[in-house]
């Protein structure tokens, strides 16, 4: 541990803001890019369901 | 050598299979090494001599840019193998793995920006790293763009092939070109790679965030990749089956 | 075969000199373009002289992407380009035959009258030699490059601005080089390397990018 206490690891010496923008926003763009692909595949097959039902309906 | 793995792959069905049995190993995998590399780059590693607590960063940024850099590679091997083989698969493995390694070179680019400010003084230096990171950004959105305006499906794939191959060939005359450019043109006052060497406690987060960025790149590929083949095969009863399976 | 390709040279020579309107554009936007500048930064002539080397390879590069825009597109309509696909001749060679007529008209004169708008902005006249050795030399590469993205795009309705998109990042090389080149002549050192790796970049797109136009041509034709 390189940090004598957690207000410390926070304020990562002077550059606290600078690190943890950097992590947070990456991050968020890591989230995002898992977040974007399961919920278009959820909605596919939510689209196809209904089509499929639709279709056996006829 | 027995290459029957590699004609299997022309199997989308196959290829949803064997992903789906993958992907949970892959995701934990994953989120274990980038969880770890985190913990220890940001609390455990020792802070660096000269620039403190900021260089930090570098768990994220450097890993972000060997993948950029590496996906852009995939990207002409997927186009070569799509365009010699005729392998469909090739060509959604090309168009999904274009927006992900645009999103890793943004972050690549906007960690460097960040980091950059305490270190240089500036949120942009036209550093000859972080300028060709930018050029490689526009090559990624050139592909996007190509792919997204080409209205048939396999002419598209076929259009980004060429491009990814025309790319991969300029991007080392780009990057030899943008260093020669950076020394002529302004004297490198800083560099960031010029340090002594990094002490064991600094390098291994760094490899072990480098291969937790690589199975997180798988496993956005997979995912994104199976929700294309099940697009592209909606007509098969596979897919009409997995569907229903998933209500 | 060369006679496929001295014929198909001269069909493209004698189409460009029917339509002047088509060469003189590009050349009328160099001017323009170049004419911004000192618009757009002052007057000063000390400022436009260390400019001037990036200003006349930047506008000089964005002609050359404007007048490829249109470099297939009448073959495309016509049915033309579907004959060449199917010809038993080789592709790739009847590519270079029409984009060499194509740098002839239009990259030659970008070539001769850059030297006169770089004396406009105050480059000092023992430049131009450079000037005109280091766009002989890059003009070409545009032209070809640019061909591969024309090629690419050439089935589209508005091609124009994603051909920019697709190709500019691909001239950056050239831009560096050649305008590295002109600043370095400026500052009284020696161009000899810079203009030699262009000159080794010419040879390089000369071999390889016909075969990356004519693969996108299949592509445009084939859709």
């Amino acid at each position: 541990m390189s940090f004598e206490s957690f207000a410390d690891f926070l304020a990562m010496g002077k550059h606290g803001l600078y690190v943890w923008t950097a992590y947070g926003i990456s991050l968020a763009v890591l989230a995002l890019n898992v977040a974007l692909p399961i919920l278009a595949r959820r909605r596919y097959l939510q689209d196809e369901a209904r089509r499929l039902r639709r279709e056996s309906k006829q | 050598m027995n290459w029957t793995w590699f004609h299997k792959l022309g199997s989308p069905k196959w290829f949803y299979d064997i992903s789906g049995r993958w992907l949970p190993w892959l995701s934990v995998a994953a989120a274990l090494l980038l969880a770890v590399g985190t913990v220890w780059g940001l609390a455990f590693a020792p802070p660096d001599y000269q620039q403190g607590n900021s260089f930090r960063i570098i768990y994220i940024h450097v890993p972000a840019a060997i993948l950029a850099q590496s996906c852009y590679i995939m990207l002409a091997v997927a186009g070569v193998v799509g365009l010699v083989w005729k392998m469909k698969l090739a060509d959604v493995a090309l168009q999904c793995a274009a927006p992900i390694g645009a999103w890793m070179t943004f972050v690549a680019l906007l960690t460097g920006a960040v980091w950059g400010k305490p270190t240089w003084g500036a949120w942009w230096v036209w550093d000859a790293r972080l300028t060709a990171m930018l050029i490689l950004l526009f090559l990624y959105f050139g592909v996007i763009a190509l792919g997204q305006s080409i209205s048939n499906r396999d002419s598209a794939a076929k259009a980004c092939a060429v491009l990814a191959i025309v790319g991969v060939v300029n991007i080392p005359i780009i990057k030899y070109s943008v260093d020669w450019w950076n020394t002529l043109h302004q004297p490198a006052t800083f560099k960031v790679t010029e340090k002594p060497a990094m002490p064991a406690e600094m390098w291994v987060p760094l490899l072990i965030m480098v291969i937790g960025f690589y199975c997180f790149f798988a496993v956005v590929l997979l995912l994104r990749m199976r929700l294309e083949v099940l697009k592209r095969e909606s007509r098969a009863s596979w897919v009409k089956a997995e569907v229903e399976r998933s209500l | 075969m060369s006679n496929v390709f001295t014929q198909l040279f001269t069909r493209e020579a004698r189409l460009l000199c029917r339509r002047p309107a088509e060469l003189l554009n590009p050349l009328v936007f160099f001017g323009i373009v170049v004419a911004l500048f000192p618009l757009a930064v002052g007057p000063e002539s000390k400022l436009l002289e260390t400019l001037s080397p990036g200003l006349v390879w930047v506008a000089a590069l964005l002609a050359v992407l404007l007048s490829l825009d249109g470099l297939f597109r009448s073959d495309f309509e016509d049915g033309s380009l579907e004959q060449w696909v199917l010809s038993p001749h080789p592709l790739p060679l009847l590519v270079l035959a029409k984009v060499l007529a194509h740098w002839l008209f239009s990259g030659l004169a970008l070539v001769l009258l850059a030297p006169l708008l770089a004396l406009m902005l105050g480059l000092p006249a023992r430049c131009v030699p450079v000037l005109l050795l280091s766009l002989l030399l890059g003009t070409p590469i545009l032209s070809l490059l640019g061909a591969v993205g024309a090629a690419l795009t050439v089935g589209l309705k508005r091609g124009g601005l994603l051909l920019a998109l697709l190709i500019l990042p691909l001239y950056i090389p050239v831009l560096i080089l050649g305008s590295g080149a002109l600043q370095a002549a400026l500052q009284g050192l020696a161009a000899t390397g810079h203009l030699l790796w262009l000159a080794s970049l010419t040879a390089l797109a000369v071999t390889l990018t016909p075969f990356a136009i004519a693969a996108g041509l299949t592509i445009s034709v084939g859709e």
